[in-house]
């Protein structure tokens, strides 16, 4: 294990460790464009150029290994000065144009020049190479070449992860340039990171730009709903609303990436079908209701019934939480619960991230002892039955999901139906009451992800409307059968599943972390659902 | 030197046939190598040599077969950097077109030297001549066994494929030669790793340039101890001299290494003609440092070269006479240095443009008194903070023409013209 010394200060690190990861243990930042984790090293923009005793040349942090006794100076004149010449060298030809870029506020070419630079320029504008803005390049990407900095971390992404190569630098010096390969278009399902990784604002996302400067959008953690894989994903909002998911670093899940349709999805997340108020049907039309007489109704619409006539169905879109209290509200009542975990018939997956599994909490369902296999079916053919007198569809959009002929019939003869649901589908116009509840994004909460890992979700907007966190709503409706009943967060409910679920036990809510953690019998109730 | 060695071809008409060449000792020196020394012991003669490499840089050429893993699973390879494209040089391209046997004979001594099977010239695309001289070369070898299976009788296999260039400088630079002939951009790469560890295909690889190959069989068939009686023992042997610009007889001259830069110059070169009197030499290619004619008392041999403030280089010697302006021929190199550019590195990418556009405005008169310094800054902050060389050639000569002939610089921004030429006269510049 070699100690290196950087500005002074000694750290033991393994061996094969590089400067700039060395510093970083120290908390100490080596300025780096083209370096980043994911990648190869390319070693090119010259930014991580750092003093090392007995080198008589400075060296590029990022590609040199850590060997014992090393001393690196970072804050030294000679550092200092290649830090200027460097980013000096990069804005010799680029426009210069942040006043419009909407890669402001998170670009490293300012943040750089700030805190290393500092100098007045000494070109004059009409000197500067031109080369080609705002090109699109794919359905979520625009490409600006004056403001490229040629570092190549796109274009090794496409090489080295995706392997589909669509980005090439082409001609030389100063008109090098970044652009489409012939007869491609950067149309694979993982182009997004590009926009993540372009450290300036060369590649910006056709979907978010110009929507909101950086600066004023707040970031909360979370993981995507898209699917099942769970990748990590930040949250970027401002007065409720959301403008953008990027990915978030989890080697386990994701490491630093996620797909183009979990990047998009939060869109569907805030759409126009959103059900924001509670309604409770009379005759043959909706009316506006609040909580409590909506959740009286529901309530007493259960205890009519008796147990067996009493079916609950919970979908694999729900958080754990929710998932626990519909099969703890079934076992009080002595009811029947079903879990379902439903994909569009094109639904596609890879052996990257995209699971063929669209729903983001299967594995909680299994876990939970809810088996998915054949439910839409067996839910269906139950309702057939004519025995099913009251009905519980959580997030579970029987019409979209079965044959909707017969499911349209079937649900025509359950007297009561109650719908719990972020959107409304044509499902819900079956409902006697509508329980609006809140989006993943909405909600701190938890997903088990295809791998077994049990993921953190945190409240990023406050729900739309009428709409509330479905545990809460849920522990509501359970409390109208359980005296004393106290379950005032979704921690809480965490706490009980941890205590109650076998497949859960030993699983700590505040130890979860930002990264999540297995479920301890992952394997065994993957092995026993199938 | 009254023997010419590598340039026998001047001497014996039609070398560059097999039949021509062995009838005057050709393929001599490789039956010796393969037939009576193991590898091991030609590495050691190499290196007892004092050989160094004669593409630029001067690496010993022993030591650097001696980088390559004693034990390895993969192939390892030897390609020929046959890509002469610094400006002033040609002495490689004689070699190849009218002597490529010799060349051959080297490959095939070396490639056993370093238990290599399959070896690799990677020629500049322009030399088409070259090319086909080669190719000739290679199949009249492999038809009398000296290269393929089994030569002579050693059981030693050797193929060697000659690749052509597409025209960028830097594949000249060891690493964007192999990253080229892998089919892809020429970017040179970072090392480490270098060549002889991960080079071509991800294999143990030794890169030497055509000079540096083609004095092996002279030191197998005459012995360490006779290359290294040759000019300064440190670097030692015959030596290629590309004399070009103002001179009564430009050409490629053999000379011992260490003969001193006026006698090539005044002596075997003629000197300058029309009466006109010396005013810049470039002793080594365009990248290295120029001298003026107060410092060309210097040995030719890579450490004195280096110690009077310049390099060898591929010692392409350009000469220029009192009509040149030092303004408008470093412009000419740095329009060269701008167009080679890979454009990788920041500082090189950006640097050389730079530069170029500066000296654009100066030679034209409308350059301004900081931008002489500006040109010396921009020098001093590319040079040593790159992937490879290119940025240093770019910025050494700028350092080495503004400092030695500031005032000329100077001159042109006070005019506002360049003096050497009448108002409004327009010179003829390198791209027309």
């Amino acid at each position: 294990m070699p100690t290196v010394e950087i500005d002074g200060r000694r750290v033991e690190v393994e061996d094969g460790l590089t400067v700039i990861q060395a510093a970083e243990r120290l908390g100490i930042e080596i300025p780096h464009y083209c370096w980043h984790p994911g990648l190869s090293i390319a070693g090119n923009c010259r930014m991580c150029l750092v003093e090392i005793e007995k080198q008589p040349k400075l060296q590029i942090a990022c590609n040199t290994r850590v060997v014992d006794g090393m001393v690196v100076h970072t804050q030294s004149e000679r550092t200092k000065a290649a830090q200027r010449a460097v980013l000096e060298f990069l804005l010799v030809n680029h426009p210069i144009d942040c006043p419009v870029c909407d890669q402001a506020g998170e670009c490293k070419l300012q943040e750089y020049y700030m805190d290393y630079d500092r100098q007045r320029s000494r070109v004059a504008l009409a000197d500067k190479v031109r080369k080609r803005k705002a090109v699109p390049i794919g359905p979520l990407v625009m490409l600006d070449q004056e403001r490229c900095i040629l570092c190549a971390r796109c274009t090794r992404f496409l090489d080295e992860v995706t392997k589909t190569h669509e980005l090439a630098i082409f001609e030389r010096g100063n008109h090098c340039e970044v652009a489409l390969a012939p007869g491609k278009t950067l149309d694979n399902p993982y182009a997004g990171n590009v926009i993540d990784i372009c450290p300036v604002g060369a590649l910006t996302s056709r979907d978010f730009r110009f929507r909101a400067r950086v600066w004023y959008l707040e970031e909360t953690p979370s993981v995507c709903g898209a699917c099942a894989n769970g990748c990590n994903i930040q949250v970027f909002h401002r007065e409720g609303r959301i403008y953008r998911f990027q990915p978030r670093y989890n080697p386990a899940v994701n490491q630093y990436w996620m797909c183009d349709p979990g990047r998009l999805s939060c869109h569907e997340l805030q759409g126009e079908s959103r059900l924001l108020e509670v309604l409770r049907r009379t005759d043959d039309h909706f009316v506006v209701a609040d909580w409590p007489a909506a959740l009286d109704a529901a309530a007493a619409a259960l205890r009519e019934a008796p147990a067996e006539a009493v079916r609950i169905v919970a979908s694999a879109k729900a958080p754990n939480e929710e998932l626990y209290l519909l099969r703890r509200l079934g076992a009080r009542l002595g009811a029947a619960v079903g879990g379902v975990a439903w994909s569009p018939p094109d639904a596609r997956g890879d052996d990257f991230l995209l699971k063929a599994d669209k729903n983001p909490n299967t594995q909680g369902l299994r876990a939970l002892g809810l088996s998915p296999e054949g439910a839409l079916e067996r839910e269906v053919a139950a309702l057939e039955s004519g025995r099913v007198r009251v009905l519980v569809l959580h997030r579970t959009d029987l019409v979209a999901w079965g044959d909707a002929a017969r499911v349209r019939r079937a649900l025509e003869a359950v007297p009561y139906v109650v719908v719990l649901d972020t959107h409304g589908s044509e499902t819900a116009e079956y409902a006697s009451v509508v329980l609006p509840i809140a989006a993943y994004t909405e909600i701190d909460g938890t997903f088990t992800n295809h791998a077994g890992r049990v993921q953190r979700l945190h409240r990023a907007v406050a729900p739309p409307g009428a709409a509330r966190p479905g545990w809460q709503v849920l522990a509501e409706l359970l409390g109208r059968f359980e005296e004393g009943l106290e379950l005032p967060s979704a921690a809480r409910v965490f706490a009980a599943i941890a205590s109650e679920a076998a497949a859960f036990a030993g699983l700590d809510y505040a130890r979860l972390g930002a990264h999540g953690v297995p479920l301890g019998a992952a394997d065994q109730v993957a092995a026993g659902s199938r | 030197m009254a023997e010419r060695l590598l340039l026998r071809c001047r001497d014996i008409p039609e070398l560059r046939r097999l039949e021509v060449y062995r009838r005057h000792g050709g393929y001599e020196a490789a039956r010796k190598a393969l037939t009576q020394h193991t590898p091991e012991e030609l590495v050691e003669m190499v290196k007892a040599s004092n050989l160094r490499g004669r593409g630029g840089a001067g690496f010993p050429t022993g030591m650097k077969w001696g980088f390559l893993p004693k034990q390895s699973e993969k192939p390892v390879y030897l390609c020929v950097n046959a890509d002469e494209s610094e400006p002033g040089t040609f002495k490689d391209r004689e070699i190849i077109e009218d002597d490529p046997h010799q060349l051959l004979e080297g490959i095939l001594i070396s490639a056993y030297a370093i238990k290599c099977h399959l070896a690799y010239i990677y020629i500049r695309g322009e030399m088409e001549l070259g090319y086909e001289r080669l190719w000739t070369a290679v199949r009249e070898a492999q038809a009398a066994g000296l290269l393929g299976k089994n030569i002579f009788g050693t059981g030693f296999d050797l193929d060697v494929v000659v690749h052509r260039g597409a025209g960028a400088y830097i594949c000249g630079e060891e690493t964007g030669l192999i990253e080229s002939l892998e089919g892809k951009r020429a970017y040179p790469r970072i090392k480490p790793p270098f060549p002889a560890t991960h080079g071509l295909f991800g294999c143990p690889t030794i890169v030497n340039n055509v000079e540096t190959l083609a004095c092996v069989p002279h030191i197998v068939a005459r012995g360490p101890d006779w290359f290294r009686s040759i000019g300064p023992e440190k670097s030692p042997g015959p030596k290629l001299f590309c004399v070009s610009g103002h001179v009564v007889k430009p050409g490629v001259y053999e000379l011992p290494m260490g003969t001193p830069l006026r006698e090539i110059i005044y002596e075997h070169a003629g000197g300058i003609p029309n009466g006109r009197s010396l005013k810049a030499v470039i002793p080594g290619g365009a990248s290295m440092p120029v001298f003026t004619p107060a410092e060309i008392d210097v040995p030719m041999d890579m450490d004195s070269v280096q110690r009077a403030g310049s390099f060898l280089g591929s010692a392409g010697v350009i000469v220029m006479n009192d009509t040149v302006c030092m303004v408008w021929a470093l412009l000419t190199l740095q329009q060269f240095f701008h167009h080679e550019s890979c454009g990788q590195c920041t500082p090189c990418r950006e640097g050389t443009g730079w530069m170029h556009t500066v000296l654009e405005r100066l030679e034209a008169g409308h350059g301004r008194p900081e931008d002489i310094d500006l040109l010396l800054s921009v020098a001093g902050n590319m040079m040593g903070n790159t992937i490879c060389a290119l940025a240093d050639a770019a910025a050494m000569p700028t350092r080495a023409f503004v400092t030695k002939y500031r005032d000329e610089f100077e001159e042109h921004v006070r005019l506002g013209r360049c003096p050497l030429r009448a108002p409004g006269e327009r010179r003829a510049h390198a791209h027309g």
